[in-house]
């Protein structure tokens, strides 16, 4: 077993793992459930947190890499006014149906949202590029996000 | 109408926007083994012996099943009407596999890691048998995929030959005779993968009083106890199925995939289980689209009109039949039934290859069958010089013409003739032909190394399985007005729930807000088929309409009542007498529960249709074609849809965004690829590229809006309609742009090279 200490939305946590586990198998053991599995691969996006800030799958990150780093899943941004308000444009436009892929992609919106207060549409489906869904076709969440930034 | 045709928030809408733990696996339940599989390396081999001693010698393996432990009973993993109309053809586990991938034991163990360490010491000596592996060599060939004597229902088990049929309306060989033009052509479809974003998965355990609970991603809870009820042995009485929300389906979840093992698990051990596909298992041991190997030929007179059809489907349904036959029947079905036609002949064949297993994927076969028609009238219109629009609008269906092909084709024997009672396909080919200046957009100059091009095509689908499907409601009322809605239908993502609620509300005049819904637990909501067919809407929903009307009548006649009146009406929340006295909803339930005349307020309703009215497409794609490197780009789909009235559109739309890009895969980039012997090449995301955001044309959606008499309040389905027509589209417009004809999916580049060295 292993020792590693990180943030996990916003509080320090010390987990005792052994060094195979990916954060995917540590947050769901951990009750982190808006954190699915889809591919295990890092192809599918339903696995999507935000490690200092950049959204990455984290099937494909291993435990020890986390060490010092910041963690956030959706859970811990209920009390975000700002995504608050991008799940209720995700729910007015009808962006969301089966859910399962809906928080991968509102962190990866929160982070390109962080590092660009204005992007464009190309910029959003890019963001949104590695957060497969097979309901929806990308028109309803991303003419949610465009609402979201024109309201900004 | 107040609700219905309104945007309306999904019910479920706040707890998946915030990851709430509403999934199959969001439950994490004590002392809970985990299930792993045993795969078939092989495409067809016989297992000479297993060896388990290894693996059971493992710290934490507390079982290790094989086909020595189940008594050898066939059954389907179709998930459809019962009797089953798919041959009962498989065991839980067998001592011969037929398909790389195919079930060899299965592993329960105290964490997911030893359950997979232990699937590698499991000794297993196979005898390898010649596989078969193209569809086209599978009837006189000498190796035979179930020579056993125990399946039921194989059509011609010694010739490979799963499922058949055969018909013929009219006399085919004189409407040929009288036609001025007849083409034909060969069309071939892909396998292709559901690829649902959650895996199937499934937990079971034994509640407090012994009975089994099965906690699934299902699409059909009802067939799934059933089918564990008689597989495993015990009564339905003894087993809860639970289905919470569901990562998507689209047919997939149509199949009783692994509930039988995960319960056989439970009961052997008393323990909670389990199982869930890895994506990869998700590729070769799931379910995908049947492939199909279509002949068509059409004969027109002079003016384009129909006069005969033959049409001819062999069908991959790989190494087991689930819905081999009522696929390739719904491919007829749909082909035989879009146009006008007094002489029509098919034969279909269904074939076992050893190859992965075909089942369940939206559009049921149709997708299949409009690729071949609607390419070649494509064709038809470039040979005859006629407009392709002007040529389906004259060869249309129109209200009042009988369907004869539904009568012939039901689900797997005869079935009911229907009538067509509203139809806006003609509006939707005009709708889309203003929409993208059709003619303008047609003879554009094509010149340079990119071409531009555009196509349409049409489809019509089906609204539910008639004479089958069947679903009920339960609805009661509480003492603030709200009230609970039970319903055995299944929201697999498509807002069934809050199209249902809609309904409700409607109905009984009350806000959606008061509508609470609780759907698919077989021991607290009535019987209902399943989410399949494009059913729930028009079968759920008719149900949910009638038990609505029942407990209004009840809250009027309870109000009057009360009130000492035999003269009411019913306005904003209140049983309201001429003399203006009025009474609310709220205190007339309280005052039945609690003082007056007491009662609780409730109705049940099932609903079952002899009709199943079909919703119309008709879909534009403007493509961009290189002829340097044959890359197809889609820029634009425009899709107009008649669906009858529509419940919710927000909702509405996103069924047809949804369904474009899976089109757009079987098209352009999606299929299923195996090596020599039968072993998938791509089971991820990279070797099996699905639609991203980053890939998506432009896309358009739009609804004629009609009037369906037989629907609840004129609506008809919107699930399955718009996936048929985008790649016959696709094809058309590639024609359009540079005269390359395709007839098989997906489209590749080398196509599209080949095809215009053959031009030059």
């Amino acid at each position: 077993m292993l020792s590693v200490r990180f943030t996990l939305n916003g509080q320090p946590v010390t987990a005792e793992i052994h060094p195979g586990q990916t954060l995917l198998e540590y947050l769901r053991s951990t009750g982190f459930f808006s954190v699915k599995y889809g591919c295990g691969h890092g192809e599918c996006g339903t696995c999507t947190v935000l490690v200092d800030n950049m959204a990455m799958n984290a099937c494909l990150l291993l435990m020890p890499v986390l060490e010092n780093r910041r963690v956030e899943t959706l859970e811990a941004l209920e009390s975000d006014a700002e995504l608050a308000e991008l799940q209720e444009l995700f729910i007015d436009e009808g962006a969301i149906q089966c859910g399962y892929c809906t928080p991968g992609m509102l962190l990866s919106l929160v982070a390109l949202l962080r590092e660009d207060s204005k992007p464009d549409i190309n910029a959003i489906r890019d963001a949104l590029s590695g957060n497969l869904c097979r309901c929806t076709g990308y028109v309803k969440p991303v003419s949610a996000a465009e609402r979201f930034i024109l309201c900004r | 109408m107040k609700y219905i045709g309104k945007k309306t928030h999904r019910l479920d809408g706040f707890a998946l926007s915030r990851g709430r733990p509403v999934f199959t696996d969001d439950l994490h339940l004590p002392h809970m083994l985990y299930l792993k599989v045993l795969r078939s390396p092989h495409a067809h081999a016989r297992i000479k012996s297993i060896d388990t001693t290894a693996a059971a010698n493992i710290d934490g393996i507390v079982s290790i099943l094989t086909w020595k432990d189940f008594p050898r009973h066939y059954f389907t993993s179709a998930g459809q009407g019962y009797p089953e109309p798919s041959p009962r053809d498989m065991l839980i586990l067998d001592q011969t596999v037929r398909f790389v991938g195919d079930r060899v034991a299965v592993i329960a163990a105290e964490s997911l890691e030893i359950a997979q360490a232990a699937l590698e010491r499991i000794q297993v000596e196979y005898e390898l048998l010649p596989a078969i592996l193209d569809p086209k060599a599978s009837i006189a060939n000498p190796t035979v995929i179930h020579p056993e004597t125990g399946p039921v229902d194989i059509y011609a088990a010694d010739r490979n030959i799963a499922a058949y049929f055969q018909s013929e309306l009219g006399d085919v060989d004189r409407g040929f005779k009288e036609s001025a033009l007849i083409l034909e052509g060969e069309y071939s479809t892909p396998y292709v993968q559901q690829a649902h974003l959650e895996p199937h998965i499934t937990l079971t355990w034994l509640d407090a009083n012994g009975r089994l609970v099965i906690r699934s991603s299902t699409q059909v809870p009802f067939h799934v106890r059933r089918i564990v009820s008689e597989l495993l042995v015990i009564p339905v009485g003894q087993i809860q199925v639970i289905k919470p929300r569901i990562g998507g389906g689209f047919g997939g979840k149509q199949e009783i995939l692994n509930e039988e093992l995960c319960a056989a698990v439970t009961l052997k051990t008393g323990r909670p289980a389990r199982i869930e596909m890895t994506r990869e298992e998700e590729f070769y041991a799931a379910r995908s689209r049947h492939p199909e190997i279509i002949k068509l030929k059409i004969g027109v007179d002079a003016e384009g009109l129909f006069r005969a059809v033959d049409l001819n489907i062999l069908e991959n349904c790989g190494a087991y039949a689930p819905h081999a036959l009522t696929v390739m029947s719904v491919t007829a079905q749909k082909a035989l039934s879009l146009y006008r036609c007094p002489n029509i002949r098919v034969e279909a064949q269904a074939v076992y290859t050893n190859l992965p297993i075909a089942g369940a994927y939206r559009g049921y076969g149709t997708p299949q069958g409009i690729f071949a028609l609607e390419v070649l009238m494509d064709e038809i219109a470039n040979e005859l010089n006629i407009d392709p629009i002007d040529l389906r609008l004259r060869n249309c269906q129109e209200v009042g013409d009988e369907i004869p092909i539904a009568k012939v084709l039901g689900e797997g024997s005869e079935g009911f003739p229907i009538v067509l009672h509203s139809t806006g396909l003609k509006d939707c080919l005009e709708e889309g032909r203003r929409s993208v200046q059709w003619q303008e957009a047609r003879q554009e100059v094509k010149t340079g190394p990119i071409r531009r091009g555009i196509g349409v095509a049409a489809a019509g689908h089906g609204t539910g399985i008639p004479g089958i499907d069947m679903g009920s409601a339960f609805l009661k009322m509480n003492e603030d007005a709200s009230f609970n809605l039970l319903v055995g239908a299944t929201d697999l993502g498509t807002g069934s729930d809050t199209a249902l609620a809609q309904i409700a509300a409607e109905v009984l005049e009350v806000p959606v807000e008061k509508i609470v819904v609780y759907s698919s637990d077989t021991d607290f909501t009535p019987f209902d088929t399943g989410a399949y067919a494009s059913s729930t809407t028009y079968i759920s929903g008719g149900a949910v309409k009638k038990a609505a009307e029942k407990v209004k009548e009840q809250i009027f006649s309870q109000g009057k009542k009360l009130l000492g009146v035999d003269q009411a009406v019913i306005r904003d929340g209140f049983v309201e007498a001429d003399s203006g006295e009025r009474i609310s909803y709220a205190e007339i339930c309280t005052r039945s529960m609690y003082t007056d005349d007491q009662m609780q307020i409730m109705a049940t309703a099932s609903h079952m249709s002899y009709d199943s009215p079909p919703p119309f497409n008709a879909t534009f794609a403007e493509v961009s074609v290189d002829t340097e490197t044959g890359l197809v780009q889609v820029e634009r789909i425009v899709s107009v849809t008649d669906a009858g009235q529509i419940i919710n559109p927000p909702m509405a739309e996103g069924q047809v965004e949804g369904a474009i890009p899976q089109a757009l895969g079987m098209a352009l980039c999606e299929h299923m690829i195996f090596d020599e012997q039968g072993a998938p090449i791509n089971t991820d995301f990279t070797g099996y590229h699905i639609y991203t955001a980053a890939d998506m044309p432009e896309i358009v959606v739009k609804f004629h809006e009609g009037h369906e008499p037989t629907g609840p309040y004129g609506a008809k389905a919107v699930a399955e309609i718009p996936i048929s027509a985008p790649a016959p589209a696709v094809v058309n417009a590639i024609y359009n742009a540079c005269g390359v004809r395709i007839r098989k999916l997906p489209i590749q580049p080398e196509d599209i090279l080949r095809g215009l060295a053959q031009l030059s």
